[in-house]
């Protein structure tokens, strides 16, 4: 068992006076899917913009065992830790192109990034229909398509998910996990996955946690809590 | 008829140098969504900067350049110094933090050069390539100025990845963080872009206005109405309104006295506000929730 991609120990964060995380503790292993499961409100949004420093936090984030917490989200990003943020984060003025060409904006590797351009639009063939297109005008579908394929254009090393499935379609969702899922195994992209719909994010995780007003309730396997009735019935609601 | 196509076409030399200092606030205006109402200053002392180098003895052209690479790192010192602490103030104190740099400008110039007006050279030759009554060879080449400027703003904004990196981290600064660009040197890198232009517009003006402190007041006013004109977004839209603002005022002028040439650009802004926002080459933002 290799050491965790990700290590985030005792993170306490809040806006203001309201204390929004009470010291939570979590891992993603290297190749794996972690997914941070919790009502509106438990704080999973949080969590990811502490673990890429957009927030001030205290507790300690360790990439790859280096401590990351402190520094500048732009550093964070150039260590490569992607983000798709919640509400997208589309550069609606911008052609879906140039959305794309941002991703690769660390990278110097040319020849790479412009296999990856392909790559992208063969997961998201949409995007390549639309690619001169300004990128405001997209569906909600398509604009999450381009929010995962943008933060892949880092070739990141960990993606952060923040609800990937909010406001699409059942069938687009499916979709857009298979398309995660694949990622995950094809290139061993380990992923932090916030989501609240859990039946689908349990189904491509291999950890889970369970975050109630800023605290982890229950942790374990995701096998083990999709398994869990109890669980599944007073948490999760499925 | 004749007397109209002059005054047009002698319109289009002073709409050459308010399309200049245009795009000069297009170009803040992208990466700040602010109008610098310093601008104007920061041009007038970079010609004076100019002039002192050409009084050194320096040959015009490398004057020019040293004068351009100096106001791009005092663009960049104005906004990591000045600008900066009051990155996340209310847009009100920026605008009076703008219109305090006009003033310190304004006065630091007077101070240092007096209010005397200096004559300032042309770089270009007596007589124009085509020897015309219509528009002096100067004049002339300070259009040919303009557009180079413009080709080069444009290339850079649309082909190189800094220029991408830079539309994004305005219009995105948070999303920008994401991929991982440095979003506070961009807004410095757009000062620094805007003060060069707007030197490369004051070297290009001083010949025709004379250099004195107050050089740039009422051409600054021209200029803010040509981008509106064009819309404020839009660097071909500014350079097109500036030329724009030049024929009308001409014209204007012709028509109604020169009393009223003034009036002219604040007609235009008015006008641009009311009935269209976005200016003639805009662009109206379209956005699905």
């Amino acid at each position: 068992m290799s050491a965790p991609i990700l290590q985030v120990r005792q993170l306490h964060a809040q806006y203001g006076a309201t204390q929004v995380l009470h010291g939570i503790d979590f891992d993603v292993k290297p190749g794996g899917i972690t997914t941070i499961l919790g009502a509106n409100g438990a704080g999973k949004t949080t969590t990811l913009r502490a673990v890429c420093g957009m927030l001030r936090v205290q507790g300690e984030v360790l990439l790859a065992g280096e401590r990351i917490d402190g520094k500048p989200t732009e550093t964070i990003v150039r260590r490569g830790v992607a983000h798709v943020p919640d509400g997208r984060g589309t550069f609606v003025h911008l052609s879906v192109e140039e959305n794309l060409r941002l991703g690769a904006y660390t990278r110097r590797d040319k020849d790479q990034v412009a296999a990856d351009f392909e790559r992208m639009y063969s997961y998201f063939p949409r995007l390549r229909e639309r690619r001169k297109q300004q990128a405001g005008t997209l569906s909600g579908g398509e604009q999450q398509m381009l929010a995962i394929s943008r933060a892949l254009m880092l070739r990141p090393r960990l993606l952060l998910l923040d609800e990937p499935s909010f406001g699409l379609a059942p069938k687009i969702v499916r979709e857009l996990f298979d398309i995660l899922g694949e990622i995950n195994r094809a290139e061993g992209t380990s992923m932090l996955l916030v989501e609240q719909n859990a039946s689908i994010a349990l189904r491509v995780a291999d950890q889970a946690y369970l975050l109630e007003t800023g605290r982890v309730v229950i942790s374990g396997s995701a096998e083990a809590i999709r398994n869990d009735e109890g669980v599944r019935r007073s948490y999760l609601g499925y | 008829m004749d007397l109209l196509f002059h005054q047009i076409l002698s319109g289009l030399a002073t709409g050459g140098i308010y399309a200049s200092v245009a795009l000069a606030l297009v170009m803040i205006y992208q990466a700040t969504h602010l109008v610098n109402f310093a601008q104007g200053e920061i041009a007038m002392f970079a010609t004076y900067l100019c002039w002192t180098l050409l009084q050194a003895g320096l040959p015009y052209w490398v004057a020019f350049f040293l004068t351009v690479i100096i106001a791009f790192i005092g663009g960049v010192l104005i906004e990591r110094v000045i600008i900066r602490p009051v990155e996340n103030a209310p847009v009100l104190s920026v605008v009076i933090v703008f219109i305090g740099l006009l003033v310190i400008f304004n006065s630091i110039a007077g101070w240092i050069y007096t209010y005397t007006i200096k004559p300032f050279p042309s770089p270009f030759p007596e007589k124009a390539l085509f020897d015309n009554s219509f528009i002096g060879p100067h004049e002339l080449g300070a259009i040919c100025v303009t557009l180079i400027v413009l080709a080069l703003v444009f290339a850079f904004f649309r082909l190189t990845p800094l220029g991408l990196a830079m539309r994004a981290a305005a219009q995105n600064p948070e999303s920008s963080r994401l991929v991982g660009v440095r979003v506070g040197w961009m807004l410095a890198l757009g000062w620094g872009l805007a003060s060069a232009i707007g030197a490369i517009a004051g070297m290009m003006v001083a010949p025709i206005v004379y250099l004195e402190p107050n050089m740039m007041g009422g051409i600054l006013l021209y200029a803010f109405a040509g981008a509106l004109l064009g819309g404020i977004d839009n660097p071909w839209g500014a350079v097109v309104g500036g030329f724009l603002v030049g024929m009308i005022e001409n014209v204007v002028g012709m028509y109604l006295g020169t009393e009223l040439k003034l009036s002219v650009a604040l007609v235009i802004i008015v006008t641009v506000l009311v009935l269209s926002p976005s200016g003639l080459f805009g662009r109206t933002h379209v956005a699905r929730v």
